[in-house]
């Protein structure tokens, strides 16, 4: 474990040197002071001009994952078949905002784009994170099962009552990503609230972002009080009857883009030109184009994406480090422990894609940004589990007096396999997540994936999202060895998405 | 099943099917997008007085997304750039440019520089922006990417990436003269007539931003309207939609632009846009 640790650290040290972390603002503390200032005085009269886009919020995000439990239900069924193991890490490799990139063209501005750039993701989550609830499950209530009693009996008279309350913290945990998902949408143009968020910062307006960001937390520190069991199926529906009037769905768009604007432009030139809308297949031509599309932009992206995540992994792994005393009854005073939780909650609350989207106002878009939202979320995240994992733990008799000594030789050595496989665990998010963050000016795979779509190449667009999936589930399953080969694990704990 | 029947009903009560079929337009969001809403929803109330039929205006956050929306007919009528309106219209046959505004036939963009760069304003193509950082507007904009890199490309013979410090793409124009008056970036290339309006509201400070290089002309902006909205909203309902916009004269309305007015148009005035994206590279032939 020392030595994984330690390469880590030389890999994220050596990017360092390569990696492009300037500052280009002239006055960031000025920017920062106004921000601070907003902060103070947000703005409460827009909330009832954005009314609706906070109501868009909710009802997107109880669509999106419906969508994703029934979904991610049905093909956890299946889980055990490598193709719909592989089709689920295909979905889920893709974030959100890239699966809205490539509905908004498809289906255009409405719900529909929303609910399935949530939907879809998270049916790829839920049938991964369902399978493995079932696969833990005490298997003997099912022998007491008559043996000629049918799959679906087995299902729910074996498993399903034992597995419940587990499948109910981790949907429940996953309705406040979805949520986080849904405002996050709007930064790219659904009417949610991520698109007078955007607005906000892009004006400079930070009194009204502060009230924006101050009703998102509300919302989202609230749950638990208007999210009950009882009143779902009433927000679900309400939420669909809500969306289902703004839905139109055209066969014809459809068609065209998955039939034809995605295909190669040499496969489609042809019968643009002289206008008969022909298919042909310039073997050598397509060739080239895919050629290009991968030295000038694929590979710059993906060198980029993974300069970035390397960097952001190890500075997640000592951010955790550090704030973990902060919260950890054998260290922090009760009050001290409270007040980190706070600000590790706001900080995990926060998304990375917000807290990106600051840091760029404040210092331009360099990867600095990017590292400092994705350690700061992550590590918020890390420190928060790996708090819970200390807290439990009981000292040694013998343990040192000592705080210093303490958590170096008595504690850290304790919780850190599963920090480490927190970590890792993290990893492939925090891939997809850098990729994402190219949408904000700093040049990883999203960098040339917004270019593709404001300059509507399509065909483009999709070569550059598989490239991004691919090389998603390549470090998800580079992760699994390591964790596998290193003997660590997350435990049982569901809630490290 | 209490709840189920209170959400229908509440359902039920929320929503009300539109009647008549509804117009809609979009606009590109290339400037002060705060209160884009408020600027178009006084457009759309226009439209509806002059064309009799509901009209109403769609927010988008990016030319991208003004483009799909026209491609998917979420929208039958655009307020677009000089590229934004020629990647629309090749993407919908029959689709039309009716108007554009007085400016747009000769549009110019302003390469504007933060003072204490020490760039001075000249008549001939600014070569001293070289190893400067830089930045485009929109990556769909004409004014604000498509002809500074074009012009760009001409004099250095070489790609934006390989000139500047850093090449930065703000979102918009207002957003492109704050960075540039602030300092983050050095350079960059303007919409002049989003300049020349902020200018006058005295919102830039033009002791820490100038004015270093006008570009030739160009034509811009236009009006796009889909060729089926004749078969969807009645016979001659573009020509319709083309006079009330001709005929658009109250000030209030056209500075939300900003124009003084709007001219006919035609789609073959945009052929130099469609030519100058093509050697650029974002449009593929």
């Amino acid at each position: 474990m020392t030595r994984a640790s330690l390469t880590l650290l030389l890999i994220a040290i050596l990017c360092a040197f390569v990696a492009d972390i300037e500052v280009t603002t002239l006055d960031p503390w000025g920017e920062l002071g106004r921000m601070a200032w907003g902060a103070l005085t947000p703005d409460a009269s827009v909330l009832y001009t954005f009314r609706n886009a906070l109501l868009n919020t909710v009802t997107f995000a109880f669509c999106g994952i419906s969508l994703g439990i029934v979904a991610g239900g049905l093909l956890s069924a299946g889980f055990q078949l490598t193709p719909v193991r592989l089709f689920c890490g295909f979905i889920r490799a893709i974030h959100e905002i890239f699966w809205a990139f490539l509905f908004l063209p498809v289906v255009g501005l409405n719900p529909v784009c929303g609910i399935l750039a949530i939907g879809i993701p998270y049916a790829g989550v839920f049938a991964k994170v369902y399978s493995e609830i079932w696969q833990e499950a005490d298997r003997r209530p099912l022998r007491g099962l008559p043996a000629t009693a049918s799959g679906l009996s087995r299902f729910l008279y074996g498993l399903l009552p034992l597995t419940l309350p587990a499948l109910r913290n981790y949907t429940s945990y996953r309705f406040e990503c979805a949520l986080r998902s849904s405002a996050v949408l709007g930064f790219i143009g659904l009417p949610t609230l991520g698109f007078h968020l955007e607005t906000a910062f892009r004006e400079g307006l930070y009194s009204e972002a502060a009230i924006l960001m101050y009703a998102f937390y509300l919302l989202i520190g609230s749950l638990r009080y208007w999210v009950k069991p009882r009143l779902i199926p009433l927000y679900v529906l309400l939420s669909i009857g809500l969306t289902s009037t703004a839905i139109r769905l055209s066969w014809a768009n459809l068609t065209r883009f998955f039939s034809y604007e995605i295909l190669p432009w040499p496969i489609r030139r042809q019968g643009f030109v002289d206008g008969s809308g022909d298919l042909s297949l310039p073997v050598d031509q397509t060739w080239t184009w895919l050629v290009t599309r991968f030295t000038d932009q694929a590979l710059p992206g993906i060198y980029d994406t993974a300069i970035l995540t390397q960097i952001a992994l190890a500075a997640t792994g000592l951010l955790t480090l550090l704030a973990l005393p902060s919260i950890c009854r054998h260290f922090a005073s009760p009050l001290v422990s409270r007040l980190s939780h706070y600000v590790l909650i706001v900080a995990r609350t926060t998304p990375e894609y917000i807290l990106a989207y600051i840091f760029v106002q404040l210092w331009g878009p360099s990867l600095l940004p990017a590292i400092a939202a994705i350690a700061l979320h992550n590590g918020a995240i890390l420190a928060y589990l790996s708090g819970q994992h200390a807290d439990r733990i009981q000292l040694r008799l013998d343990a040192p007096g000592r705080r210093a000594d303490r958590y170096g030789f008595e504690v850290l050595p304790r919780i850190y396999g599963q920090l480490l496989a927190f970590l890792f665990y993290r990893w492939e998010i925090m891939m997809r997540e850098s990729a994402i963050l190219g949408i904000l000016g700093i040049t990883t795979l999203g960098f040339f994936i917004d270019s593709a779509i404001a300059e509507d190449k399509m065909d483009q667009f999709v070569l550059l999202l598989l490239v991004t999936a691919f090389l998603n589930m390549g470090i998800d399953s580079l992760s699994q060895r390591l964790r596998k080969g290193l003997h660590i694990s997350i435990g049982s704990v569901k809630t490290v998405e | 099943m209490k709840p189920v029947r209170m959400a229908i009903l509440l359902t039920l009560a929320l929503t009300t099917a539109p009647l008549a079929q509804t117009f809609h337009f979009t606009a590109i969001p290339d400037q002060n997008t705060a209160r884009l809403k408020e600027r178009f929803d006084k457009i759309a109330t226009y439209l509806s007085d002059k064309l009799e039929v509901p009209t109403k205006y769609i927010p988008v956050k990016s030319y991208s997304a003004s483009v799909a929306a026209f491609k998917n007919n979420d929208v039958q009528l655009a307020w677009f750039g000089g590229l934004s309106g020629v990647q629309a219209r090749r993407a919908v046959p029959g689709a039309q440019a009716i108007a554009q505004g007085e400016e747009d036939m000769a549009f110019v963009t302003y390469f504007i520089a933060n003072t204490s760069t020490g760039l001075e304003a000249s008549d001939g193509f600014p070569a001293a922006i070289e190893a400067h950082t830089f930045t485009f507007g929109s990556k769909g904009s004409t004014s604000g990417r498509l002809m500074p890199e074009f012009f760009i490309r001409r004099h250095f013979q070489k790609s934006p990436n390989q000139i500047f410090k850093r090449v930065g793409f703000s979102g918009d124009h207002s957003k492109t003269i704050a960075l540039v008056q602030s300092g983050s970036y050095q350079v960059g290339a303007v919409n002049f007539a989003v300049w020349e309006k902020e200018v006058k509201a005295g919102i830039i400070d033009t002791s820490k931003v100038r004015v270093i290089w006008k570009t030739p002309t160009y034509p811009d902006y236009n009006w796009s309207i889909r060729g089926d909205a004749d078969a969807a909203y009645g016979e001659g309902f573009i020509a319709r939609v083309k006079d009330a916009l001709l005929s658009m004269s109250d000030r209030n309305l056209l500075d939300s632009f900003p124009r003084a007015k709007f001219i006919a148009a035609d789609n073959k005035m945009y052929e130099p846009i469609l030519e100058t994206a093509v050697d650029v590279g974002i449009i593929e032939k």
